[in-house]
């Protein structure tokens, strides 16, 4: 390929990465601190995609507000649910063993898509990216690169470095990365535990919602879509290694090339490379990339 | 086995070979299609619930015996029973001996994933290569016989043929772990640490059991196969592998019979959402009942179905019902 | 140090280093058959990391592991075990759902295993009964085959932790901090029961419990941030100014 499809596919692959990353870290996190498997997590995803799509005509027609009113509502909304869901149905999980957290969240999963259709249908829609972003930049002679997967990118970025600086300069970062090596310990230095696994598990949710929503544009909104990004997501926290933020970022990027460039290189066997390299990393680190923290 | 839970299994077999002069076509055919799913089920306990490997890739030895059916019977004729069905075991087996020896190398979490992935290879091997059909599947050309005995054509033989394999499979589950090789199976989920330093070594019992278990589900792939006339790669999708896994927590782990009763309530539960009779205009949202029952079923029974029993009689008793010395002191010898 | 041939476990010039640090620096040790060799040290002393070494859990970075006269060095555990060497836990390692009998009779399986008849009930297999009972009431656990292991009283469940030990019938006894946590009733118990084994096996013992160990060793090994400083009978190391200076100063 000549070396302008090669930079394109290359910002695709960073774009799809970084997007995963969003998605994962907060599944990494959940797990990696509160110790809880959470199958539904695609589905705040999917809440998410369907959010954008459902909100813009009411945050439109109620305050006018456009684009970015719609992405602060959403938050508002998934911040809101995450506290409520965590106190309300998370909160008795954690002494559950894993598998009992497997069944109930799948029992989550299917009352979050029947809700979904209750409320907005099962149809597919598509999301129109913000007319500001909506333009593309030109690459080389021939080719365009759509700016709106710039601007994704670009979001994601930023969140990652604040969630880098949050982790590593603040706290309530030191704090959370103390929960994920040693929950015990946390607890009898007479931190609020609770507390703060609530505002971790917030921020999950509020993270995947938010990415599903900047995601909307891009990739439709349809139902399977929580269930898709949440193997994906799966594989990332494997790869990067349980409860690391950075082995989320190193393996989303690296799931985000492998699958971009495969679908251009081997179509037929696209599907299947996320997993062979999965497969080849726990075989020669069967613990991940990274330990956590 | 005690005496009630051997009264138990025993009823529920009388009942099943009873069930046809009962039930009309029906019935017949969603209980062949449940009993089917008892038997993947029973394969996943053995790992699971016998072992402690939580293997969320079962469905790819499910469907690997459902394809190997398709692809195995001639153009021409009905295939005889007595090759067909060993050989689609046998390859089902086949993929659990590479899934296993290669798996076999992680732990926890990591095992878990490592299982999906090899599901999800064969996977899109049936989904995007001309060998399976790709999304539209592979229709059954003729269903096997077993000479002029047995033509699985008909519901009534096929119905019969499955129970058969259901209680053979049941029964040689029960020989299996009760002897020296589910001994230390058991001891190998229990404490694999002292196995080894006992003089164990621990990897060949646990690939045996991922061999074994893969053919269990080759079996009831073929059955499906057979039963539906009809193979499509969502037989190896994780969502079926997923469904499995819940089927037998459902049911209660580290019991054969929780298998079993997992997969009948798993499917009756979701016959009950989904009938129209019942819930009219919701019925379509049938999944929404079934999760919330999934939970509600976890929030209350932390055995399963099979504690079910064992909770009331405690409560009846007036102890405190699902603590953990009472369930732990129900466990015979594990 | 004895005829050669009554050497059961000999380790020799064990090192094991984990990326910087040295655990362990050339210890070497000998367990001749018919006595109790004690290994005592402070914590971090790498006791741990050498019954590790010797039962086949971890590998030594360098040195080599004898057992019975053959090198058993690159040997996993469970051949180690099966070859006639035996080891105890200081965390009670047991199958607490399993009742005590079965505890035994599983380990002794390992010697039995035929894991090819699968139709056979284990229960019925003599072969292991016997020795799990035998072994049971060698470790004064008769009364409690029924009892489920894990509603045992902590030193009842360290009676086990022998019991499982000896199911295999072995030559060699590693055993990691029997005492702990015991009271002095149960000490003197097992004290009694290692001096009844010491006649037919060859024990390692390491442990904490000062008393106990100038009571019943015949060789004591004294070991310092992974180096052996004294080795020799119990006298020897009582007086010697190395120790004093080292570990019993500090007592």
């Amino acid at each position: 390929m000549d070396f302008t499809t090669f930079l394109i596919q290359c910002l695709n692959a960073l774009q799809y990465g970084l997007l995963l990353f969003l998605v994962a870290s907060g599944l990494t996190l959940i797990f990696g601190i509160m110790g809880v498997i959470n199958l539904a997590h695609g589905s705040f995803y999917m809440i998410g995609a369907y959010m954008a799509y459902a909100l813009a005509p009411v945050v439109g027609s109620t305050f006018g507000g456009g684009f970015f009113a719609t992405l602060a509502v959403g938050l508002v909304l998934a911040v809101l649910l995450g506290y409520v869901l965590e106190w309300v149905f998370f909160s008795f999980l954690y002494e559950r063993d894993h598998l009992q957290q497997v069944l109930m969240t799948y029992g989550l999963i299917l009352v979050f898509e029947e809700l979904r259709s209750l409320m907005v249908g099962d149809d597919v829609h598509g999301v129109q990216a913000p007319d500001f972003l909506a333009g593309t930049l030109p690459l080389g002679d021939l080719m365009t690169y759509p700016i709106y997967r710039l601007f994704i990118s670009g979001v994601c970025l930023v969140l990652a470095l604040a969630m880098y600086f949050v982790f590593t300069r603040t706290r309530l970062g030191m704090m959370i990365r103390a929960g994920s090596t040693n929950r015990e310990m946390v607890q009898s230095l007479g931190i609020d535990i609770k507390f703060l696994y609530r505002v971790v598990f917030a921020a999950g949710v509020a993270i995947a919602v938010f990415a599903g929503m900047i995601a909307a544009p891009v990739s439709s909104v349809y139902p399977g879509m929580g269930n898709t990004v949440l193997i994906i997501c799966f594989v990332v926290v494997v790869i990067g290694g349980i409860g690391s933020i950075r082995g989320a970022l190193l393996a989303a990027l690296l799931i985000g090339v492998v699958d971009t460039f495969g679908k251009v290189l081997l179509p037929q066997a696209s599907g299947v490379l996320v997993y062979v390299l999965m497969a080849l990393i726990l075989l020669w680190k069967p613990d991940g990339l990274f330990k956590a923290g | 086995m005690k005496t009630s839970k051997f009264l138990f299994v025993v009823a529920a077999f009388l009942l099943l070979a009873q069930w046809p002069l009962m039930a009309g076509q029906y019935g017949v055919d969603l209980v062949t299609k449940i009993m089917i799913f008892a038997i993947f089920a029973l394969s996943l306990e053995l790992l699971v619930g016998s072992t402690g490997l939580v293997c969320f890739g079962q469905a790819a030895f499910f469907g690997i015996g459902a394809y190997a059916t398709v692809l195995l019977t001639p153009q021409d004729g009905s295939p005889s029973l007595l090759w067909l069905l060993p050989a689609c075991v046998l390859l089902a087996a086949l993929y659990a001996l590479v899934v296993g020896a290669l798996s076999l190398r992680t732990k926890g979490v990591y095992f878990i994933m490592v299982t999906l992935a090899f599901a999800q290879m064969a996977y899109y091997v049936v989904h995007d290569t001309p060998l399976g059909g790709g999304t539209d599947g592979i229709y059954l050309m003729s269903k096997p016989v077993l000479g002029t005995l047995l033509d699985l054509d008909k519901p009534q033989a096929f119905y019969g043929f499955t129970l058969a394999c259901l209680v053979g499979v049941f029964g040689f589950l029960t020989l299996l772990l009760r002897s020296r090789f589910g001994r230390a199976l058991a001891g190998i989920r229990v404490n694999e640490q002292r196995m080894r330093a006992t003089g164990f070594s621990t990897y060949p019992y646990k690939l045996a059991a991922f061999v074994i278990s893969g053919g269990i589900a080759g079996l009831a792939g073929f059955l499906f196969a057979v039963k539906d006339g009809f193979v499509n790669p969502e037989l190896i999708s994780w969502h079926f592998s997923g469904e499995v896994l819940i089927m037998i927590i459902l049911g209660g782990l580290g019991h054969l019979r929780g298998a079993l009763i997992g997969a009948f309530a798993f499917a009756l539960l979701q016959e009950f959402f989904k009938s129209e009779a019942i819930f009219g205009e919701f019925a379509k949202h049938w999944h929404l009942g079934l999760g919330l029952s999934i939970i509600a079923c976890v929030a209350l029974l932390p055995r399963g179905l099979v504690g079910v029993p064992g909770q009331l009689a405690a409560r009846l008793r007036g102890r405190e019902a699902g603590s953990h010395d009472a369930a732990a002191a129900k466990a015979p010898h594990g | 140090m004895g005829n050669p041939s009554d050497v059961l476990l000999r380790g020799s010039e064990i090192t094991r280093r984990w990326g910087g640090l040295v655990a362990l620096n050339k210890v070497s040790l000998d367990l001749q058959r018919g006595t109790v060799h004690a290994v005592i040290g402070t914590n971090g002393a790498g006791k741990s990391t050498l019954i590790n070494i010797l039962s086949g859990e971890i590998p030594p970075s360098s040195g080599a592991v004898e057992l019975l006269g053959q090198d058993v060095t690159s040997w996993s555990q469970p051949r180690r075990a099966r070859a006639g060497l035996g080891r105890s836990y200081q965390r009670n390692t047991i199958y607490p759902t399993f009742t005590v009998l079965e505890n035994c009779r599983l380990a002794a399986q390992a010697t039995v295993q035929k894991p090819w008849l699968w139709w056979t009930d284990a229960q019925q297999c003599t072969a292991s009964m016997t020795q799990a009972r035998a072994s049971a009431t060698r470790a004064g656990l008769d009364d409690l085959l029924d009892r489920e292991a894990g509603l045992l009283s902590h030193g009842q469940k360290r009676q086990l932790e022998i019991a499982m030990c000896l199911a295999t019938k072995p030559r060699v006894l590693l055993l990691d901090e029997p005492l702990a946590g015991m009271g002095a009733e149960e000490t003197e118990r097992m004290l009694a029961l290692l001096a009844e084994l010491k006649s037919s096996h060859a024990i390692l013992l390491v442990e904490h419990d000062m008393d106990a160990v100038f009571r019943i060793a015949d060789c004591i090994t004294v070991m310092v941030n992974g180096t052996v400083i004294a080795c020799g009978t119990p006298d020897y190391v009582r007086n010697s100014p190395e120790v004093r200076v080292a570990y019993l100063g500090e007592h």
